[in-house]
């Protein structure tokens, strides 16, 4: 069996920092509310297509940066992520086979464990929003997963990152 | 997250962090930066000349008003040493420091702005966040380069105020629906009106004393509630501000020399 080197570890956090950068980057009053949850779609990713690489140790650091982006309590992301991480890591080789619509199904279903586990904790410790609003960024996640798909698809094979 | 959220024991790391995330948030907010410099850039002179022309009137107008100001704060001196009471307003120049917001986004269902100054500005937690108009919010987070600032009209946010017409004290506590804050436990019988002009209070070891808050807007006193409904609406442009100032109040100043909280309350019942 050849031994495959581990290549293109700086294009994989170069994904994050735009996935960061996409999360705060200002939208208008109305799209605040449907911003997808860009650093879960690169988690899910990541994690599907190389397992072995993205696993929950790189979804929790990337869920810290992110609650110290966002300025909330530090963790709450950073747990939600690493438990979608988990649950795509345990089912990546039926995601890999799955057709796009099918995943997006699957998306929004990882998408809103991890927005109800943060709703969960903001419900804890102060103000919980409304859920019904909470949940559109899943939504909105699930349809623009064939895009964020393809799109880091291309980038994985023209960096051959493995 | 326990260790955050009842002990902020972990502000070291987030300060850490915030060493990768403070460039995150400036380059976010560069192509902004950009057109706000190109626009400012490409501004015609006979709008420049008409802008000067509107500034020197109004600074004209704001240096007359500031020497009746002096006449008056002589006038209040003396009544006050007359009296044999002590100056509270004596702090009402503070140390401050003009920062701007950064357009960035956060979490849509808190209100929080992210400014450009951090601890190499010696920002503090807690440091209380002016605009013109009114008070506008307070340090929660400090990063080396950046900081976040909870808006007084965030649901976890409560401003200690006092009505600039009769003195009644309340708690403004933001409202989660609106850019509005409600004034909390109120008896039904209360003298608050509408437009009536609520200040802050200085209680609280916060904010100074003397700054403007809000306006009431709407009051509900039905006897059948247990208090009164008191809807009030920030001063300050909370949404439209690009510039704030972040203020060192002199009690603050006192309160590391001393290891405690001075407010212009206990500072009169020690002297």
């Amino acid at each position: 069996m050849k031994q495959v080197m581990p290549h293109g570890g700086f294009t994989i956090v170069l994904t994050f920092v735009l996935a960061l950068i996409l999360t705060i980057f200002p939208l208008p009053g109305w799209a605040e509310e449907l911003r997808p949850l860009w650093v879960v779609l690169t988690v899910i990713y990541w994690a599907m297509a190389l397992p072995h690489r993205v696993s929950i140790g790189i979804a929790w650091m990337s869920g810290l940066l992110l609650d110290v982006l966002l300025d909330a309590l530090l963790g709450q992301h950073a747990l939600a992520l690493a438990l979608v991480a988990f649950l795509t890591i345990r089912i990546h080789q039926r995601l890999r086979i799955f057709p796009l619509w099918q995943q997006s199904i699957v998306i929004f279903v990882m998408c809103f464990i991890y927005s109800i586990i943060v709703l969960w904790i903001k419900g804890i410790t102060g103000v919980a929003p409304n859920l019904w609003l909470f949940i559109l960024p899943s939504v909105t996640s699930a349809i623009i997963w064939p895009a964020v798909f393809i799109f880091l698809r291309q980038i994985r094979r023209a960096y051959r990152v493995n | 997250m326990v260790l955050d959220h009842r002990y902020h024991a972990t502000n070291f790391i987030r300060s850490t962090l915030s060493v990768v995330v403070d460039p995150l948030r400036y380059l976010v907010n560069l192509p902004f930066d950009i057109t706000d410099w190109a626009s400012q850039s490409f501004v015609s002179r006979s709008t420049l000349q008409e802008e000067n022309q509107t500034l020197r009137i109004k600074n004209e107008l704001l240096n007359a008003r500031l020497q009746k100001y002096a006449s008056l704060k002589a006038e209040n001196a003396n009544l006050r040493s007359l009296l044999k009471s002590v100056d509270k307003n004596e702090e009402s120049f503070e140390q401050v420091l003009v920062a701007e917001i950064l357009s960035v986004d956060l979490d849509p269902f808190r209100k929080q702005i992210v400014i450009n100054k951090g601890t190499d500005a010696n920002v503090y937690i807690g440091q209380p966040l002016i605009g013109a108009q009114g008070v506008i919010g307070k340090v929660v987070h400090v990063g080396h380069m950046t900081s976040t600032a909870m808006l007084i009209t965030d649901p976890s946010h409560s401003l200690p105020v006092q009505n600039n017409r009769n003195g009644v004290r309340g708690v403004a506590v933001g409202n989660p629906k609106k850019n509005q804050l409600s004034l909390i436990h109120q008896p039904t019988n209360t003298d608050i009106k509408q437009g009536d002009l609520l200040v802050t209070s200085g209680l609280g070891c916060f904010f100074p004393p003397g700054y403007p808050a809000g306006k009431v807007t709407n009051i509900n006193t039905n006897p059948s509630l247990p208090f009164a409904e008191i809807i009030v609406e920030p001063t300050a442009q909370l949404d439209r501000n690009r510039e704030v100032l972040l203020i060192w109040p002199s009690h603050y100043q006192m309160a590391q020399e001393h290891g405690e909280c001075v407010t212009p309350g206990n500072k009169e019942k020690k002297q």
